[in-house]
């Protein structure tokens, strides 16, 4: 019976590659699906591509596959990822450079007609409200400010990529899932309406998108996280799919990790709204039925999606300027370290104060105490606390504002409560972006999407 | 009894633009009919009150022993325009497992400790 090995690539802008390798090797792998991107990722490559207009695309996707690639020919395994972010054709380019150098050989394909930035005004005269889809605000307030605006593609051009031959396929915005689908639909030539085929491959895309998160990475528990055997070789999860959509969810052998109903439920649910109604572009997926039958030995046997009929709509992200900003920190040994962060946190309230700054918001945290669990720390240990940072964030719509607030903090060195610590720098000014999610309809993407394939 | 939610369960925690979505799990069936009983909704509003500016949604599933918990406005409006440290509400499950809730003293994870 015909099995397919799809093993997951990175699962965030900056993630390592190291642990693929192992998948390639000992894994059996025929696919990689390597995410790249997340809603903050597109905003950071939004600020890469206002500096340098080719830039915009995830870079750590050109060293990977220069790195891996002789690896992934040699075994015959293929890449799908969406490293192209904002810029697929830059990234391919960047790729095509490199594997000349290297005398490499591939036939790479490109995915583009996500990316909607240049259409709002054209989607809006069609019809298209793209109002907030949780606030339901009108698009006008921030329309100016738009940065960018990508629509999440599905599985379907991945697969027709596939099907003309590609090794590589480089995408832009795709729902994370389908770089795990699309090779699915098109080995297994799955119906694009087979609701309960196309639930079983989002729900093994969706566990594989995050890389170490599906096997035992990131396991949010008191006392079980140490538990987890050899994080420093922790291997990535791979799926073993049959046609049917069942599944073996495993990974590579002698790798560190864990893969468990305990780790692999808490994955299932990451970052999902309504359980029972999950939405991707290719279906809607009810993770009510599904089962997992925990084999031991770093097996997790999953069957009984079930799915339902794909949206007419397509979820856009888009993210528009939001203000800046400031943010500075210093740190206090004992005695009464926690008591000389609030003083200094006093302190520097009275300067912008004092200076008529237009401040919006603002934020004060105590590292060491609450900057991470926040009104749910426990005050019982704050007075006796070792040592502890301040760091205060504000948010303006005035660059310099945003700059000038970091620059308060070293003069407290001097002229503020004693035994100082962690003057490293000033940190300058950010840019914010708010985040714009919207439905477009389906067709409206769709009739742009381009798939290119070219011998490198 | 009083019990902390991370004496029996497990969870973790991510970000969709303003909302914070949480995955806790029991460790066995027992636990996870208490958690049904006692994590309410409005237990979470009153946990997460000052963090959380929205309504809080809650679906149980049975099939993983799981509440899916999501707060609407939990994260200052996005990871990419919020103030904090944890802008990416990777914390919120932590936040969660401090929750205490009324429990039976024989539950599989209170045994012999």
């Amino acid at each position: 019976m015909k099995t397919i090995r799809v093993g997951a690539g990175l699962g965030f802008y900056g993630d390592s590659w190291q642990p693929v390798r192992a998948s390639i090797e000992r894994g059996g792998v025929q696919y990689i699906a390597s995410d790249h991107l997340s809603e903050l990722t597109l905003a950071i490559l939004q600020k890469d591509r206002q500096k340098d207009p080719s830039a915009g695309y995830a870079r750590d996707g050109v060293p990977m596959l220069a790195e891996l690639w002789p690896l992934a020919a040699k075994h015959g395994v293929k890449f799908v990822l969406n490293a192209g972010g904002l810029n697929p054709h830059g990234a391919r380019e960047a790729i095509a450079r490199t594997f000349r150098a290297k005398g490499f050989k591939a036939k790479i394909a490109t995915v583009t007609g996500d990316s909607l930035l240049e259409r709002i005004d054209e989607l809006r005269g069609a019809g298209e409200a793209l109002a907030h889809m949780d606030t339901g605000a009108d698009i006008g307030g921030v329309r100016e400010r738009m940065l960018f605006a990508n629509a999440y593609l599905g599985a379907q051009p991945i697969a027709e990529a596939l099907a003309q031959g590609a090794d590589i396929v480089l995408t832009g915005r795709v729902a994370d899932a389908a770089l795990t689908l699309g090779p699915l639909a098109h080995e297994f030539g799955w119906k694009w309406d087979d609701w309960d085929r196309m639930a079983a491959g989002l729900t093994l895309g969706h566990l594989l998108e995050c890389s170490g998160q599906g096997s035992g990475g990131n396991f949010g528990s008191s006392g079980e996280w140490a538990k987890v055997p050899d994080y420093a070789h922790l291997g990535y999860p791979i799926a073993e799919v049959s046609e049917d959509g069942s599944a073996m969810f495993t990974k590579p052998p002698g790798t560190g990790g864990l893969v468990s109903f305990d780790t692999i439920r808490q994955q299932l649910l990451y970052e999902v709204h309504n359980p029972h109604a999950y939405y991707s572009p290719d279906v809607v997926l009810d993770m009510g039925t599904l089962k997992f039958e925990d084999q031991g030995n770093d097996r997790v046997r999953i069957t009984g999606a079930s799915g339902a009929a794909r949206p007419k709509t397509l979820k856009v992200v888009a993210g528009y300027q939001d203000g800046w900003m400031g943010t500075g920190m210093i740190g206090f040994a004992w005695p009464e370290a926690y008591a000389k962060c609030e003083k200094s946190a006093q302190i520097i309230a009275t300067l912008v104060k004092e200076r008529g700054w237009a401040v919006e918001d603002s934020n004060v945290e105590y590292i060491g105490y609450n900057s991470l669990l926040g009104a749910n720390a426990d005050p019982a240990y704050r007075d006796q606390l070792n040592e502890c940072f301040l760091r205060m964030t504000i948010r303006t719509r005035d660059r310099k504002v945003a700059d000038a607030f970091g620059r308060l903090f070293p003069w407290l060195g001097l002229s503020g409560p004693p035994y100082v610590g962690s003057m490293k720098g000033i940190q300058p000014a950010k840019e914010l972006l708010g985040i714009w999610p919207t439905l477009v309809s389906r067709e409206l993407v769709e009739k742009n999407i381009k798939i290119e394939v070219e011998n490198i | 009894m009083k019990t902390a939610l991370w004496k029996i369960a497990h969870a973790r925690s991510g970000d969709k633009a303003d909302r914070a979505d949480i995955g806790l799990f029991a460790f066995d069936a027992p636990t996870y009919q208490v958690l049904k009983r006692e994590v309410t909704k409005e237990r979470l509003a009153a946990h997460f009150a000052g963090f959380n500016t929205g309504p809080v949604e809650l679906w149980p599933l049975d099939n993983i022993l799981a509440l899916k918990i999501v707060l609407n406005g939990a994260l200052q409006g996005g990871a990419a325009r919020s103030l904090r440290m944890d802008n990416l509400g990777k914390n919120v499950a932590a936040q969660l497992l401090r929750m205490e809730i009324e429990t039976p003293e024989d539950l599989p994870r209170l045994k012999g400790k």
